[in-house]
């Protein structure tokens, strides 16, 4: 609504523009902490309109049944919030790091060896097509329950998602920086950590970026594996009984970890990669 | 041949054939070329694109190397990139995570020269680009005349013996490219480097060069060699000189020619 009221006010004034006596009217310029706002409010507003509906209003209590009943009664009462978040997080960092730690070197190897890149590339694709909740039972009858099939899942969809991205990165690095470098002087292993590295940095950055994403959105079927605690396995016990509220909260709070990491891949980016050329306008 | 005419040639292409196997046959990029620079000369090679003159470039500068045939650097024949041969892309080329002052001391510190020193040489040949106050620049803050001084000045702190320039001027509007060729001719007479210049421009060609070289397309050949003798110093308004003029005509024509070949 809001949006479409700013395009209606903006076009007259750029029209009148070419006539000399510029009327009052001054573009209106909203900024993009007030934009968030808006947003918010927004949000807020259709959350409230769902809580009211008759349907809806049993999936999508509003914020005093879902965070300030909810809150108390899962942190406190039942106190498995906090172990919830830890397991959550152990598993996910883990799992993360693991796929982090071989994304890169694979992704290395595919760039520069043709017979490994041919012979992984077609099933890195095959699988990542592939549901992690499809073959989290297979991992399960492999190596148990608990949260060892929780780190393999999750590792397994970091490191393809990352994998890729980095191997397409390293994939599009202008050869004429290489050539530039060696006409220069430069050894293999100059045009490695001068060259290739830093050129790589922003795909890293991006494979971190969809990693994360990949990571939480897997969670789930992580914990599906028997975990004792953790978010995931949570709203799956809290569907059993109907609590809709409690569940709302927890989905709610890994969106809110996911916002977070987002914004920490942000700062990241722009510490490390300013000498980028960006569109302008994003 | 006699030995002293063999020292005064700097770079030999002897020869040089190049073949592009792909997936529809053999192309023929080059053959049968052969081309002597001298010491200190200025040679400008002309051609339609697709005559493969970036080719002989890249094989003169060892990042392609010839089907057959060799080319000799002070009669040693070239194997590979080498710091003695220079190059300027037509893209720039400079790395983006760099600053203008690191992108300069690139080489030296290739070189494994201390830091301090290399700093000192790039500093140098940023001042003869007239970059000072840049030198903190990341690429991206910087023009496309401005980044392609960098890639010149660039190429100089490495103290090449050749200059091997792609189509350097390329990719800029007609007032910055006005600009780089006067600057260029005035480091060149300073400096007196031999440079190998690939342009697809006549008037930029007679301009810069002392021969230059017209090359026919598919396969790639030197077609015709033309002298060009009009006294240094030159600038802008040599391109008034009537004996500018007559070269530049006879020199466009041949060109067209070719470019009309390529075109059936």
């Amino acid at each position: 609504m809001e949006t479409k009221n700013e395009i209606t006010q903006e076009k007259p004034t750029e029209q009148a523009k070419p006539t000399p006596p510029a009327p009052k009217k001054k573009k209106f310029v909203i900024s993009n902490r007030v934009w968030l706002l808006i947003s918010f409010l927004v949000a807020m507003l259709v959350w409230f309109l769902l809580s009211q509906g008759e349907k809806t209003g049993r999936s999508f209590p509003f914020i005093d049944e879902t965070f300030i009943k909810s809150f108390p009664l899962m942190a406190f009462e039942r106190k498995v919030l906090w172990k919830d978040l830890a397991s959550s997080m152990i598993c996910a960092v883990c799992g993360f790091c693991l796929g982090f730690v071989t994304a890169v070197p694979v992704a290395f190897l595919m760039a520069w060896y043709l017979p490994v890149r041919k012979i992984i590339e077609p099933w890195i694709n095959f699988i990542r097509n592939i549901p992690a909740l499809a073959y989290a039972p297979l991992i399960v009858i492999m190596v148990g329950v608990g949260k060892t099939p929780a780190i393999i899942l999750i590792w397994i969809c970091t490191f393809m998602t990352m994998c890729i991205t980095i191997y397409g990165g390293i994939r599009n690095i202008d050869n004429t920086l290489v050539k530039a470098a060696r006409v220069l002087g430069a050894n293999d292993m100059d045009i490695f950590f001068r060259i290739t590295l830093p050129a790589t940095v922003p795909f890293i950055i991006t494979a971190v970026r969809l990693g994360l994403g990949a990571g939480l959105t897997t969670l789930l079927a992580a914990e599906s594996t028997g975990a004792q605690a953790g978010l995931g396995m949570r709203i799956m016990a809290l569907k059993g009984n109907f609590e809709s509220a409690p569940m709302l909260m927890y989905i709610i709070i890994i969106g809110i970890i996911g916002t977070l990491l987002n914004i920490l891949v942000d700062f990241i980016e722009r510490r490390l990669t300013s000498w980028q050329e960006k569109r302008e306008g994003q | 041949m006699a030995g002293e005419e063999r020292r005064a040639v700097k770079l030999r292409i002897e020869n040089v054939k190049k073949e592009y196997v792909g997936e529809r046959g053999t192309t023929i990029a080059l053959n049968g070329v052969n081309l002597d620079i001298m010491e200190n000369e200025f040679v400008c090679v002309v051609g339609p694109s697709g005559c493969g003159k970036s080719t002989l470039l890249n094989i003169i500068a060892g990042l392609h190397e010839a089907t057959s045939g060799t080319c000799y650097l002070d009669g040693k024949p070239i194997q590979g990139t080498g710091v003695e041969r220079g190059v300027v892309f037509q893209q720039y080329a400079l790395f983006p995570w760099q600053t203008v002052i690191q992108n300069v001391m690139f080489g030296p510190m290739m070189k494994r020269l201390p830091k301090a020193e290399c700093q000192e040489i790039a500093r140098k040949y940023i001042k003869m680009v007239g970059l000072e106050e840049f030198e903190n620049s990341f690429p991206k803050e910087l023009s496309g005349g401005m980044k392609q001084r960098v890639a010149i000045a660039r190429a100089y702190a490495n103290n090449p013996e050749v200059l091997l320039m792609d189509e350097p001027f390329g990719a800029l509007d007609a007032q910055t490219r006005a600009q780089l060729q006067t600057e260029l001719l005035k480091t060149w007479e300073e400096e007196k480097k031999t440079c190998f210049f690939i342009t697809h421009d006549v008037d930029e060609a007679i301009l810069l060069a002392q021969r230059v070289v017209i090359m026919s397309a598919r396969p790639g050949r030197i077609k015709r060699i033309v002298d060009i003798d009009i006294p240094y110093p030159r600038d802008q308004a040599t391109k008034n000189d009537p004996e500018f003029m007559r070269l530049k005509a006879e020199i466009w024509n041949e060109v067209y020619q070719e470019y009309l070949e390529v075109r059936k």
